[in-house]
């Protein structure tokens, strides 16, 4: 019995968008947050680390940010956050710029695949995946 | 998925809080078609119960019937499934679990943008399954490796013939691996890590 056979595909001379055919989305590809008081505009990832600033929400805070904030005392990802929230990727977008604006969370970057492998950093996480 | 309201909600237990110390996070996606083991493989790793996230996507109608030009939206829910693991006091691997339906593969690419790396998980009863998302890897220039779960029931092929199925670049590692086991699924993580290593070594990337 011969299995089926693909194709391998070429890399996209330029980041691809969604394809004729593949519909309108109604979501952009990616989402930004305002990060910062200067209105800096930083990709919110779902990796992106959230810590709250301080422990008690502020009275004016709404029951979303006040859960979020309480979630956060330790660093959480986003994805988790909105795991726990049960918010979809989408609505933690505007709630986390509002906190970021506010200046009631820090957000921690995550680490992003460059051109060329970070070589310590695979390394690192080789010596993590060892200990498991 | 609504808000479930600020007095519900379970956060992390106290063994699965992070450190202060945790400065940023990475994530690795796993995919592959339906049922090939992707959910299996995130919780075979995870230090932490996978969770889930979900997406709610509105999509134009296309390629339905158009009422007279009208154009008609669907909502659809996308969700995804992940891990954790803490790789030192610093740093943390997220682990992606993403949908099999290659139609909404799109619809989360921002959002694997900046992934390490992935791993593809074929079940060789349907090995077609996986080709799509393969392809859209290799477009995005996202390395990838390549786990055959195996499954006992599943047809077994020489892994040269798997390979050329597959059509795999040179150098892309293919191995076999039972998503259920820790220690199976650590080394297909392993495995990623030592090929994204060598790209790293040669200055290239496939
Ligand atoms: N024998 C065997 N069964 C497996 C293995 N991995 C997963 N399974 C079983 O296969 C079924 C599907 O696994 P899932 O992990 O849910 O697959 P998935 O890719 O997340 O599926 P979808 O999210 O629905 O696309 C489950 O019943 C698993 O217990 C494996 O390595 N060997
Ligand atoms: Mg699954």
């Amino acid at each position: 019995m011969t299995p089926p056979q693909r194709q391998r595909r070429e890399p996209a001379p330029e980041p691809s968008k969604p394809k004729e055919g593949e519909g309108k989305v109604g979501n952009p590809e990616r989402m930004y947050v305002v990060a910062g008081p200067d209105g800096e505009r930083a990709e919110l990832d779902l990796v992106t680390l959230i810590v709250a600033r301080a422990v008690d929400p502020p009275p004016s805070a709404t029951p979303e940010q006040a859960a979020l904030l309480r979630l956060c005392a330790a660093p959480l990802s986003v994805a988790e956050l909105s795991a726990y929230l049960g918010l979809p990727f989408s609505a933690m977008g505007v709630l986390l710029t509002d906190l970021l604006t506010a200046e009631l969370v820090h957000a921690r970057s995550p680490i992003v695949r460059q051109a060329v492998p970070d070589r310590s950093l695979l390394e690192a996480v080789m010596n993590g995946l060892q200990r498991l | 998925m609504d808000f479930k309201g600020s007095d519900t909600i379970p956060g992390p237990r106290a063994e699965d809080q992070l450190p202060h110390t945790a400065q940023a996070a990475a994530k690795i996606v796993i995919v592959g078609g339906f049922g090939v083991g992707k959910t299996t493989m995130v919780g075979s790793v995870s230090e932490i119960k996978p969770l889930t996230t979900e997406e709610t996507m509105t999509q134009a109608g296309i390629g339905v019937d158009d009422n007279f030009g009208s154009a008609t939206k669907t909502a659809t829910t996308v969700a995804m499934d992940f891990g954790r693991i803490s790789i030192t006091d610093q740093l943390v691997l997220y682990l992606f679990g993403t949908p099999g339906q290659q139609r909404f593969w799109f619809l989360w690419n921002g959002l694997f943008e900046g992934a390490l790396g992935a791993v593809v998980l074929v079940d060789t009863r349907r090995l077609e399954v996986s080709f799509d998302v393969m392809g859209r890897l290799e477009e995005r220039g996202v390395p990838f490796v390549v786990a055959i779960n195996s499954f006992p029931d599943a047809p077994r092929y020489p892994m040269d013939e798997l390979r050329t199925a597959l059509d795999l670049a040179p150098g892309i590692p293919i191995m076999e691996c039972d998503a259920r086991r820790r220690a199976s699924s650590r080394d297909v993580l392993m495995t990623l890590m030592r090929f994204l290593h060598s790209l790293a070594m040669t200055g290239s990337r496939t």
